[in-house]
Parts: structure tokens; C-alpha cells; sequence
């Protein structure tokens, strides 16, 4: 890779149109995500994240404007794009019937690795999922869950990551674990676009946020440049209450 | 892509296959159906049924094997619809893999399933004095009917299974098919029939496919009704395929 492909914007989403029947859900959206970061797409329910994350990750098309991802056109190079990316759905799109490390060895040979059974192994010690490993995916925890569908999604070490709504429905700790995660993975130069509809977890992991409404982006920046669109922070005493998140975390334990 | 198309369909084969290894009710529920009308047909009806030859189990069981191949297809249809609702199948679609190769993998699946199910319906047969003295090639004959029509009806399944909105929608297609050999030579022979029902039945697919199977095995001259099944299985074959590729395009584009 040249040092120009390095900096160009490894997403480039422009002018991007979606209308389902009377619905127009996405109205002109503009941005681009820089390689190795972490972009979060903010939004309420139906603000059209996921129409987002599908259109880029080719399932489905748009009506106007273009999207490229790893410099690939999403319409035109949809077989590279796909070689490029990972999806992780809203819903940990698990095989429940499969253990957790034959879903692992299935995706590996679909990504036509030379040696599925190691790669499976190491996900499954990097994710501590090694002594669930032969047990049936539907005995698993919702927590469970998400950490080997990010496995899943891991493999082949695609440049770009697409996590929609990586923690909705976990529990706090299962929470946290994601995002050691994609952390992690952004240390590792992996570029991770994620949506979510919690700010906290917008402010927690991205470099950049963007927010989606009403079918446009209507603010994208780093964490400080949205700060700075508010009116300076006052000075004030409050006692500081422990949240209820807290309280949780205290009792059960936060290390495990 | 379409280079990997063997190995990937080979891979997602093996998962399906997995799943039907780990879950023998469903080989089991598509055998118990088929079973029970052939102890009926047999046991409660086949005296007062005046089918011209004297072993009845011989005369119904290619009807019976129809309805084993009806009842068995709506299992494709419902794994289709549990994949999609995962996500599993989005994921999939996702990823670089040669994407017909997503359908052509439970197609396979049920066509193994199906011939499963078939021979232990067959051995059920054996046992209520089912006999037949036909050769290798009357019976690879017999094979190559029953697996065209499983792959026609396995296609038609398809496309409940991509489109339909709940897991009852996507099996319930299956009802009228199980029903289609009743309408037919396959229990008892149609010369007895009104008029209209006797049209209907006499140039349905159904009866010209039992008929073939049945003389096939009963070492009879199989006459135009070999070529008129395999007519109707070709075509509803190529029908299927073409509608639920269609359907495919259409869910993977949309």
C-alpha cells in the first residue's frame, strides 16, 4: 500500500440515498472515516444506521450518491469490498446448533484460511471462549454471544469492521468487554465503524462521532468539537452519586 | 468469487448437514407422516380398496414416497427462514464467498435429508410386505425420478423460505403438496373417479409420476408416463429454479 492510500479516507460515503417505498431514510449522507480509527455513528432508533452499515457492506443498494470502502466502489466492486470488510449485525448472527468453534472453523473456511482449526483456537482463548468451545452456541450467554460473533468477525483480519449496535441488549460487564475489544482491534490498525444509540458509548470508544438525523448527517467530529458546540461548561459543586452502573459493577465485580 | 462456488457450497452443505445430524426429529417427523397413511391406507381402507393387484402396499407405496418428499421439502423452507432471521445469512451474504452457493448448500441438504427419509419409509414398507423383483437399473430409474422431484419441490420451497414473514408461512406451502397425491392414481385408481376430479387427476403431475415409479418396480412396461413425469419434474424443476433465483436476486439487491 502506497503512503497516498494510507491517507486517503478508507471509507468514503458521499450524497448517499435510501428510500423504502414512501420512507426516504437517508436523505444525502456525507462522510468519510480515516483509516485505523474509530467512527461511531450516532442515531436514534430508525435514524437509518443500519441502512448505512448494509449499503456498505453490499447488501443492500443505494438510490443516489456512491460509497466506497478500502478504495472500492460498493456497487461496482462489491466482491473486493466483501473481501474487505466484516459485518457484525445487530443480532450476533451465530450458528446456535453449531458449538462456538465449529462457527469459528466454518467462517475460516469460508474466507478460504490454510488452517481453520488454529485460527479457531486462537480466537477462542482471545475472546476466553476456550471451555465453551464444544458446547452448542445456544447454551451460550448473551455476552457469550457477542464476543464469538466478533470472533467470528476477526477473521481473515479484514482492514474494516462494521459493528451495528456491538452492545445493545448486554449486560454492563458484557458491555465493557466489547469494548476492550474494539479497542483493541483499532490499536491493531483495524478501521471500526460502529453505530450505536448510546452516548456513552460514542464518547468511550470513537475518534470521530457523527450524528445521523432526519436522513443527513448533521454533525461530525471528534469528542471535544461536539463539545464545543455547546455553550462553555459551568462550574458547579454536586454531589457526585454512584450510578446504578456503579453499584453493579462494585458488587458483582468488575475484573472477571 | 464463483471459483470458490464448489468449496464454499461444500463448507455450508457440511454446516447444514450438522445441523440435520444433530436434529434426527426433523428426518424422523418427515418419515412419521407418510408412514402413518400407509399403515391406514394399508391396514383401515386397503380391504375395501379395489386397486387390481393384489398386494396393495405395492400398489400405494409410490404415492406414499410422494408425500415423504412433500412433507420432508418444508424443512428447507423453514431452515431458509431460521438463517435469515439469525443474521446468520446476512453474514454470509457479507463475506467473500460465492453467494448462490448460500441456497445451492440447502438444496443439497435436502435432498440428502429427503432420500433419508425415503429409504426408511421404504424399509417400512419391506415390512408390511412390500416386494418388488426389479433390477439396478428399474430401481436407479426409480432414484433418478425421486430425485428430480425432490429437487423440483426442494426450489419451489426456496421461495417461502426467502420471502415468507413468519415460520408458520414458511412451512405451510408444503400442505397442499402433501395433499396433491390423494387427487391421484397413487391410492386408488382413478377410473373411479367423477368426471372432473378424474381429469384433474388423471394429468396432474403426481399420477403420472407414481405410475412411472409403479411400473418401473412392478417390472411392467412403463409406457409415455416415464417421459410425461420426467416432463413434469424438468419443468417444475426449471420453473422453481428460475423463480427462486429470482427471489434471491431480488432480497440480495433490494
Amino acid at each position: 500500500m502506497t503512503p497516498d492510500q494510507m491517507r486517503e479516507p478508507v471509507i468514503r460515503v458521499q450524497g448517499l440515498e435510501k428510500s423504502y417505498k414512501e420512507l426516504h431514510v437517508l436523505r444525502g449522507v456525507d462522510f468519510d472515516v480515516a483509516r485505523g480509527s474509530i467512527f461511531a455513528l450516532l442515531g436514534s432508533n430508525g435514524a437509518g444506521k443500519t441502512t448505512v452499515v448494509n449499503i456498505l457492506s453490499t447488501l443492500l443498494g443505494a438510490d443516489a450518491g456512491t460509497a466506497t470502502v478500502n478504495g472500492f466502489d460498493v456497487a461496482t466492486g462489491a466482491a473486493d469490498v466483501r473481501q474487505s470488510i466484516s459485518l457484525t449485525g445487530q443480532f450476533a448472527a451465530v450458528d446456535e446448533i453449531l458449538t462456538g468453534r465449529e462457527n469459528l472453523v466454518l467462517v475460516a473456511r469460508l474466507r478460504h484460511l490454510k488452517d481453520p482449526g488454529t485460527v479457531a483456537d486462537g480466537l477462542l482463548e482471545r475472546f476466553a471462549l476456550t471451555d465453551a468451545s464444544a458446547r452448542k452456541v445456544a447454551t451460550y450467554s448473551g455476552g457469550m454471544r457477542r464476543r464469538l460473533d466478533i470472533a467470528m468477525s476477526l477473521i481473515g483480519s479484514p482492514p474494516v469492521i462494521f459493528l451495528d449496535e456491538p452492545t445493545t441488549g448486554l449486560d454492563p460487564q458484557a458491555r465493557l468487554e466489547v469494548w476492550q475489544t474494539v479497542k483493541q482491534l483499532a490499536e491493531n490498525g483495524t478501521t471500526v465503524l460502529l453505530t450505536t444509540q448510546d452516548l456513552d458509548e460514542a464518547e468511550q470508544l470513537a475518534d470521530r462521532i457523527a450524528i445521523l438525523h432526519g436522513g443527513r448527517i448533521i454533525v461530525n467530529g471528534t469528542l471535544a468539537e461536539l463539545k464545543a458546540l455547546l455553550p462553555p461548561a459551568r462550574v458547579e459543586y454536586v454531589e457526585k452519586q454512584p450510578t446504578l452502573e456503579d453499584v453493579f459493577l462494585a458488587i458483582v465485580g468488575n475484573g472477571e | 468469487m464463483t471459483n470458490h462456488f464448489l468449496g464454499d457450497t461444500a463448507v455450508l452443505t457440511g454446516r447444514s448437514l450438522r445441523h440435520i445430524a444433530r436434529s434426527l426429529d426433523t428426518i424422523i417427523t418427515t418419515a412419521i407422516m407418510p408412514i402413518g397413511f400407509m399403515l391406514l391406507f394399508v391396514y383401515v381402507f386397503g380391504g375395501a380398496i379395489k386397486s387390481g393387484s393384489g398386494n396393495y402396499v405395492n400398489y400405494l407405496l409410490p404415492g406414499i414416497l410422494i408425500i415423504t418428499i412433500s412433507s420432508g421439502i418444508s424443512y428447507t423452507a423453514y431452515r431458509l427462514f431460521l438463517d435469515k432471521q439469525s443474521g446468520i445469512f446476512e453474514r454470509f451474504q457479507s463475506m467473500p464467498i460465492a453467494r448462490s452457493s448460500v441456497l445451492w448448500a440447502h438444496v443439497l441438504t435436502s435432498l440428502v435429508a429427503n432420500l433419508i427419509s425415503l429409504v426408511v419409509v421404504v424399509l417400512v414398507a419391506l415390512l408390511m410386505g412390500f416386494r418388488s423383483g426389479a433390477g439396478v437399473l428399474a430401481w436407479l430409474a426409480i432414484a433418478g425420478i425421486l430425485i428430480l422431484f425432490t429437487l423440483a419441490l426442494t426450489w419451489l420451497a426456496v421461495i417461502p423460505g426467502l420471502t415468507a414473514k413468519t415460520i408458520d408461512g414458511a412451512s405451510a406451502f408444503a400442505y397442499p403438496l402433501i395433499f396433491l397425491p390423494f387427487v391421484s392414481s397413487a391410492f386408488v385408481p382413478t377410473a373411479t373417479m367423477p368426471g372432473p376430479v378424474r381429469v384433474f387427476a388423471e394429468n396432474q403431475p403426481v399420477t403420472s409420476i407414481v405410475n412411472a415409479i409403479r411400473a418401473l418396480y412392478t417390472q411392467q412396461p412403463v409406457g409415455s408416463d416415464i417421459w410425461i413425469a420426467l416432463g413434469w419434474c424438468v419443468g417444475l424443476l426449471i420453473v422453481a429454479y428460475v423463480f427462486a433465483i429470482g427471489t434471491y436476486h431480488r432480497r440480495i439487491s433490494g
